[in-house]
């Protein structure tokens, strides 16, 4: 499977591009790094490929298919702040088992502990909820995971738990990854081969 | 940057917390509103007989409230047309709330329903209140159903316009999209993320809807457009007190203007309580 | 305000476009002679409702000790929760009114009492906090930075302001825009510029690196260590323990709520045996440029009462003795250490 991206230009004034013909391709099971600086539009790409964001030029296609505005989407994405990625007012067990119903396997294998399930969201810390963010998109539907900064905020012995889990989940389902980090270390260390997001975007 | 503010815990409710003391508040506060409702549905009989033996009596312990011109106890009378304002007022905000939920939600389905629930707000908002009343009391004929209708019809806006506000930003949260993303319908979305957000707001808007509509009812009364001149209400009681109070009658309309007062800021109170403990701000005080 | 005409505008400004060389960092003739800040045993609680009426007390931080000296940053690196924003906060006196503090805070030799905090905030101590927000957003740029000052040294204030926006390669438009117009890095100098020109003695910077590109990253750190080459204490509150080290001279580890160790950044090399704790060495071990490599288990939860070692539960070198009690904070080879293990 294939999820591509073809000559996508957003802005928000026609003559002020954040993205110009940008292209992009991520196969099944590859892990791709996407490295860029400071405003150069990577999380807004992150969003067109999701689905999130619609007002955009050019076409992005799973399969040579456009991905379908309603139901379930194969491409999941994760944003850097998972705090903003849950409703306050629903305990951690619903936000869990919001897409799917997460098994206990996958439970042990983020570390989340059976009484956390109980929490409401603000009593957890920001790699606690990453952790939930990331059960809840890894269902067997997900072909694809766009990763946005997903451990910019957190230490780094969490950092590498939460990596080496993602990997061997994505592995075993054959999804596609897209790595979104400033850190060339870490992009180095994770991903087969990386893209660069220059300022006036040539990838 | 806010300084530490100590919250000194003095007073009456020395020891308590704020939980405590704000639920004490509301608590007594929707007793003694409990209370004149009740009341109002058990008393009544003889002390609302015309006896011209004690007519114009001063207040006293037999009489607290004083006795009108055809002798009828003035604090029965006052709590008979506190009670049945409450209910007109109960009965009028949540006419209102249910108006308000119907609109918030067609204002979240899409631009040209919002354009459209935007324009009836600023519609309605933009005739005088009272004026607003009147016409539509009249217009359905005057009396008790009247102005029950008028009152509810016209307090919806202000409460539409806060929570149709709360909508749109809430659709812009992460986990909106997210569970959009998830394959999650609009209805879903609607009720089990945005409605939770939404109770806690509606329920303090109705609880603070309750003086307006009361206080609204009195007054149209009062003009002569409301309840008709048999029912005991507050607005027709101190209308007829206006006739004598030169007389030196001042307890016509002392009494029953005073706790009208007290109903009114009984409410405001509750809402006020209430508002305290939702607000996350201070939820741990 | 007397402290303010203590800047001298004609000090050597010789680190504007410096670059960063990593550990290569330590000023010479640095007299280490008193703490400009002291953190002694230091304590903090939220008062919360458990469920219903009843109030329980949360303890977020415990037996906590730093120090920071004139001239010399101090990181403080740690996850979310650790307390290390609270510890920030606590110093500032910006702690919410059902928050408990025990302990002692001294700064110059002297207790921080509550007045003493916000009288001393935004001038002799600053914070430069992450968002952006913290600008008012109708306020120009040049109001904001010189803050409120007599009449009479408006003139001077002025002159002294241009100067620092010319050491960070403010254009003199800056100071008539207002928050808005300005860009990420800009919003950043302008707020070192507010702490540098309010002569701050302690500067406070609460997660300043997060989600910045490699470029941006040392520019910001460059602007702390200038800071401290001309004499302030730098705190830098970070869970990026990677950006600590390329400017730090010392390195506070923080975990459920207290200090683990204090390390000097010599000491993070090859594998980390130099380094005293087994947190700190986790810490080390796991960066992508190194091994990569997680322990398991989580930081305990604030509600989570331990009687042993807080690090316990994940630790390899566990004895007896770790169960009973939190182990003491102890010198050792120029650091410090809670740990039964080290010596």
């Amino acid at each position: 499977m294939h999820l591509k991206g073809e000559n996508v230009s957003f802005g928000y004034k026609r003559n002020n591009l954040i993205l110009k013909d940008v292209n992009i391709s991520l196969g099944s099971g590859e892990v791709l790094g996407l490295i860029g600086d400071s405003g150069s539009g990577k999380s807004t790409l992150c969003k067109i490929l999701a689905g999130y964001e619609n007002k955009y030029q050019g076409k992005v296609t799973l399969d040579e298919k456009e991905i379908p505005p309603k139901g379930y989407n194969p491409v999941q994405l994760v944003f850097q702040h998972p705090e903003k990625a849950v409703n306050p007012k629903w305990r951690m067990n619903d936000i869990l088992n919001e897409g799917h119903f997460v098994s206990q396997d996958i439970l042990e294998a983020f570390g989340i502990k059976n009484n956390w399930l109980n929490r409401w969201p603000n009593e957890l810390s920001g790699g606690e909820l990453q952790r939930f963010a990331l059960a809840r998109a890894l269902s067997p539907k997900t072909r694809f995971l766009i990763a946005d900064e997903i451990t910019t905020m957190v230490d780094s012995i969490t950092q590498a738990q939460i990596w080496n889990i993602v990997l061997d989940i994505v592995e075993e389902l054959n999804i596609g990854v897209l790595v979104v980090s400033h850190d060339r270390n870490l992009i180095n260390r994770l991903c087969n081969d990386t893209v660069y997001l220059k300022d006036i975007n040539n990838t | 940057m806010s300084t530490a503010v100590v919250t000194v815990n003095r007073g009456l409710f020395r020891g308590l917390n704020l939980r405590q003391k704000t639920l004490l508040i509301i608590g007594s506060t929707s007793l003694l509103l409990l209370g004149i409702v009740v009341s109002s549905v058990f008393l009544g009989g003889e002390p609302l007989q015309t006896n011209f033996g004690s007519k114009n009596l001063a207040p006293s312990l037999e009489h607290p409230f004083g006795t009108d011109w055809m002798g009828r106890d003035m604090f029965v009378r006052t709590l008979e047309g506190l009670g049945l304002s409450i209910l007109v007022g109960g009965l009028a905000s949540t006419i209102s709330t249910v108006l308000t939920v119907i609109l918030g939600l067609l204002s979240s389905a899409g631009k040209t329903a919002d354009s459209f629930v935007s324009w009836l707000v600023d519609l309605f908002l933009s005739i005088p209140h009272l004026l607003l009343i009147i016409l539509i009391s009249i217009g359905l004929g005057g009396g008790a159903t009247g102005v029950i209708i008028a009152v509810a019809l016209t307090h919806w806006p202000s409460l539409t316009r806060v929570v149709r506000a709360e909508i749109k930003q809430l659709k812009t949260q992460e986990y909106i999209h997210i569970s959009r993303n998830l394959g999650k319908s609009k209805w879903w979305i609607a009720s089990k993320h945005i409605l939770p957000h939404l109770v806690p707001q509606i329920l303090l808007g109705t609880i603070l809807m309750f003086p307006h509509a009361i206080l609204h009812e009195a007054s149209v009364t009062f003009l002569g457009f409301g309840l008709s001149p048999h029912e005991p209400a507050i607005g027709i009681i101190l209308s007829e007190s206006m006739r004598y109070l030169s007389a030196g009658y001042w307890w016509l309309a002392f009494f029953p203007g005073l706790s009208l007062l007290i109903v009114v800021l009984a409410f405001d109170m509750i809402g006020e309580n209430l508002g305290k403990l939702m607000n996350p701000k201070n939820a741990h005080e | 305000m007397g402290n303010k005409a203590e800047i001298n505008p004609e000090k050597e400004l010789n680190t504007e476009k410096e670059l960063i060389t990593g550990l290569g960092t330590t000023s010479g003739n640095m007299k280490k002679t008193e703490a400009l800040l002291k953190v002694e045993d230091l304590s903090l609680s939220f008062t919360q409702y458990e469920s219903g009426l009843r109030q329980t007390e949360l303890k977020v931080i415990s037996n906590l000790s730093i120090q920071a000296y004139k001239g010399e940053i101090l990181a403080i690196v740690g996850s979310s929760g650790s307390g290390k924003s609270l510890l920030a906060h606590s110093i500032l006196g910006i702690l919410p009114s059902n928050a408990k503090l025990d302990g002692r805070i001294e700064y110059n030799g002297a207790e921080l009492t509550q007045e003493r905090k916000e009288e001393m905030r935004g001038k002799e101590i600053a914070l430069i906090p992450q968002a952006i927000t913290y600008l008012d957003p109708l306020m120009k740029i040049s109001n904001q930075v010189i803050g409120c000052v007599e009449k009479k040294n408006e003139g001077l204030m002025k002159k002294l302001q241009r100067e620092i926006f010319q050491r960070y390669t403010l254009k003199p438009e800056v100071e008539r825009m207002f928050p808005h117009e300005l860009s990420g890095g800009m919003t950043r100098r302008v707020l070192v510029s507010t702490a540098v020109i309010s002569s701050s003695k302690l500067i406070i910077a609460d997660e300043p690196t997060p989600g910045l590109d490699e470029k941006t990253l040392n520019e910001t750190l460059s602007y702390f260590k200038d800071m401290a080459d001309k004499g302030c204490a730098v705190i830098l509150i970070t869970h990026d323990i990677e950006a600590a080290l390329k400017i730090s001279h010392k390195i506070a580890v923080f975990y459920a709520g207290t200090v683990l160790e204090v390390a000097n950044v010599e000491d993070f090399k090859n594998n980390g045996e130099n380094l005293r704790h087994p947190y700190t060495r986790a810490l080390w071990n796991a960066l992508p440029q190194n091994k990569f490599q997680a322990i398991k288990g989580h930081q305990p939860m604030q509600d989570e009462v331990i009687d042993g070692c807080i690090f316990y539960e994940r630790c390899s070198r566990k004895k007896a003795l770790c169960a009973q009690g939190l182990p003491q904070l102890k010198q050792v080879n120029g650091g410090m250490v809670r740990c039964n293990n080290a010596s």
